[in-house]
């Protein structure tokens, strides 16, 4: 059981890390809620993995399960649910106002082709140029 | 009197909800109740610093719960000390919004502001790990938020960025408080730092890597290189006292360095005691050199402040990963210094700014300004206080901790990170200051718009300006007996041992 629980949040974090990466708000968003399950995971399973034993310590049972980590990870749950709540509210705001689906609010291509291997791509790029790299180089409107 | 350590974290929790009551009756209403609420804390945090000074840690048991099973606030002079910037701060900021009429752009925005002060109020009492992260997602709710509030496609962008990566950065909050957990069966700090100091060889490194994580989240909110990049962006383009406000919320991050770090890996943590110091200072002097490239690179002046809190906070962590009494002292001593600073620059930045009118903050040639000489004397004041030249308090702190890092193996690399920096902003802040206040053009060009001929409410903002820049001179007048109180505030905060005992023993704590 340890070994399945262990790879369950393994494979949840890999999805979320790379759902986070792709740089558009929908993964992005999608890529945090998966961090959080396995965040959620994790902390139950620090508790000590247990089946069939109360929360509480009673002298007739044979052991008990933490019932810290249980009260952890509701907060946990809690908070990360009213946090992706925030950022899809904040993602459709940046979409609506932005045009764009892009973290960046544009998309770095104009023309982007509907081909594979977008993150390549985005490597092989010319640099753009400083003024625009988050030193105060870009045109704002006051 | 048995109360008392709950009193900061309740009163702008309770005064938030009041503002949200308050709505109806307008805007004028909420300003003075907030104003208000805000002062009130202000005299709080005065009130509990001087108790603090004089006295032993104050433990608050929440529920009567007895330690460690229950959450602890422990209120001691590190956390008085925070208090009492963040209501300095608060009140300068909140003066601003209130008299530009820029709380009035959005709704809530002294709600929020409340709330955010509830946030980081928090923080710095909680004496509990996982009370600490709830904390943290209470001051970033309300940040975000803040951050947003106005409006605007830039403010949007850099406010998604800033959401996002603090959401990445509580899931590691999470891994490393889960991990600890695991290993040690508790997160009562002080509780810890006990388990740490008896902790067997084989969970060693389990702990450490938690620990790292940890200095991971806290580096990412403060900045931290490689966790900075979303500083310049969110404080340059969110409102200017938002701005202010967010000064102290680098040095949360530093904070909880200092007190967690400080006390679960501390004197007594045997072979992880100051495992993660090298690692500070190592980062430190990098996000040193990259702020003061920044600085020196920015093309615009709010950029160029928000660069100025890097490097601020550079000089924190190297600060603190000296890991000696005199380091950390000295980190006190810069952390008042710069907060208040750092505020004050970004109110001023916002006034240069709406003089310039259509040129913003650009580091164009404009029209002279409203006011030149006032505002070009001030900027100069403060960038001689950022840089750390005599005779303003930048020059005391940083000679401070040079002097501190050199008694520490590392010191020709600090030395010489920490002065070549320093030349570097130099270089930097004397070109903004001509650019700004001296290249001024004697005609306008056809195509230049109509510019400001005066500063809208110039007199009541430049009085939150002073507010926080006042901060500077006093520092210098006062240097001697605040370098004895900050001393003082090193020497309780390292002493674990004390830390622990009054955490678990009511008797010690004085409670």
């Amino acid at each position: 059981m340890e070994g399945l629980v262990a790879l369950s949040i393994g494979v949840l974090v890999a999805c979320g890390v790379y759902l986070v990466l792709r740089a558009s708000t929908f993964p992005v968003v999608m890529g945090l809620t998966l961090l959080s399950y396995a965040t959620n995971l994790f902390l139950f399973a620090m508790g000590r993995l247990a089946i069939g034993v109360p929360a509480i310590v009673r002298p007739d049972a044979a052991g008990y399960a933490d019932p810290l980590p249980q009260a952890l990870v509701l907060t946990a749950i809690v908070i990360a649910f009213g946090m992706t709540a925030f950022a899809i509210v904040l993602a459709l705001k940046a979409r609506g106002e932005t045009g764009s689906d892009h973290v960046d609010g544009r998309t770095p291509h104009p023309n982007p082709s509907p081909s594979r291997g977008e993150g390549l791509r985005g490597s092989l790029a010319p640099p753009r140029p400083l003024r625009e790299r988050g030193l105060g180089g870009e045109g704002e409107s006051p | 009197m048995m109360h008392l350590p709950i009193l900061p974290i309740l009163l702008p929790l309770l005064a938030g909800i009041l503002l949200l009551l308050l709505r109806p009756l307008g805007l004028q209403v909420q300003r003075m109740v907030g104003f208000a609420a805000a002062f009130a804390l202000l005299m709080l945090a005065v009130w509990l610093f001087d108790i603090a000074l004089a006295g032993q840690r104050q433990v608050y048991a929440l529920g009567n719960w007895p330690t460690p099973f229950g959450i602890t606030l422990v209120f001691d002079q590190l956390a008085a000390l925070m208090l009492l910037v963040t209501a300095v701060l608060a009140v300068g900021a909140l003066w601003y919004a209130i008299v530009t009429e820029i709380d009035a752009q959005g709704s809530h925005f002294h709600v929020l502001f409340q709330m955010q002060l509830f946030g980081l109020n928090g923080a710095f009492l909680t004496g509990d790990a996982f009370n600490l992260f709830v904390f943290f997602e209470v001051l970033l709710l309300a940040s975000y938020s803040l951050l947003l509030h106005g409006g605007g496609k830039q403010r949007t962008v850099a406010g998604l960025h800033y959401v996002v990566v603090n959401l990445v950065g509580s899931t590691v909050f999470l891994f490393a408080l889960g991990a600890l957990y695991g290993a040690l069966g508790t997160l009562n700090i002080a509780d810890m730092a006990a388990k740490v100091a008896a902790l067997p060889a084989e969970r060693e490194g389990l702990v450490m890597a938690a620990g790292l994580l940890l200095l991971l989240v806290f580096g990412l909110k403060a900045a931290m290189f490689p966790l900075y990049l979303w500083l310049p962006a969110a404080y340059a383009r969110t409102s200017a006292p938002v701005a202010a406000l967010f000064a102290v919320m680098t040095k949360v991050g530093v904070y909880a360095i200092i007190r967690v770090h400080g006390t679960v890996f501390g004197a007594d943590a045997g072979n992880l005691a100051y495992f993660y110091a090298p690692w500070l200072l190592g980062l430190g002097l990098i996000t040193l050199v990259l702020a003061a490239l920044g600085v020196l690179a920015a093309f615009r002046l709010r950029f160029q402040v928000a660069y100025l809190v890097l490097a601020s906070v550079a000089m924190l962590l190297i600060a603190v990963g000296l890991h000696s009494e005199t380091g950390l002292a000295a980190a006190l001593y810069y952390l008042v210094h710069s907060t208040l600073l750092a505020g004050g620059l970004f109110l001023l930045a916002d006034v240069i700014v709406r003089g310039r009118g259509a040129y913003a903050d650009r580091f164009d040639p404009g029209m002279s300004l409203p006011h030149h000489a006032l505002l070009g004397g001030l900027f100069m004041f403060a960038a001689v206080a950022a840089l750390g030249l005599p005779p303003l308090s930048g020059f005391f702190g940083k000679l401070w901790i040079l002097q501190a890092a050199l008694e520490h193996p590392w010191r020709w690399a600090v030395l010489a990170t920490v002065l070549l920096s320093s030349a570097l902003l130099l270089i930097a802040l004397a070109r903004s200051g001509s650019v700004l206040f001296y290249k001024v053009k004697d005609r306008p060009d056809a195509a230049d718009p109509v510019l400001p001929t005066r500063i809208p409410a110039f007199g009541l903002s430049l009085v939150a300006v002073l507010w926080l820049l006042a901060a500077v001179p006093l520092l210098v007048v006062l240097a001697q007996p605040v370098a004895e109180v900050m001393q003082q505030i090193a020497a309780q905060t390292l002493d674990v041992a004390g830390y622990r005992a009054a955490v678990f023993d009511p008797a010690v704590g004085g409670k």
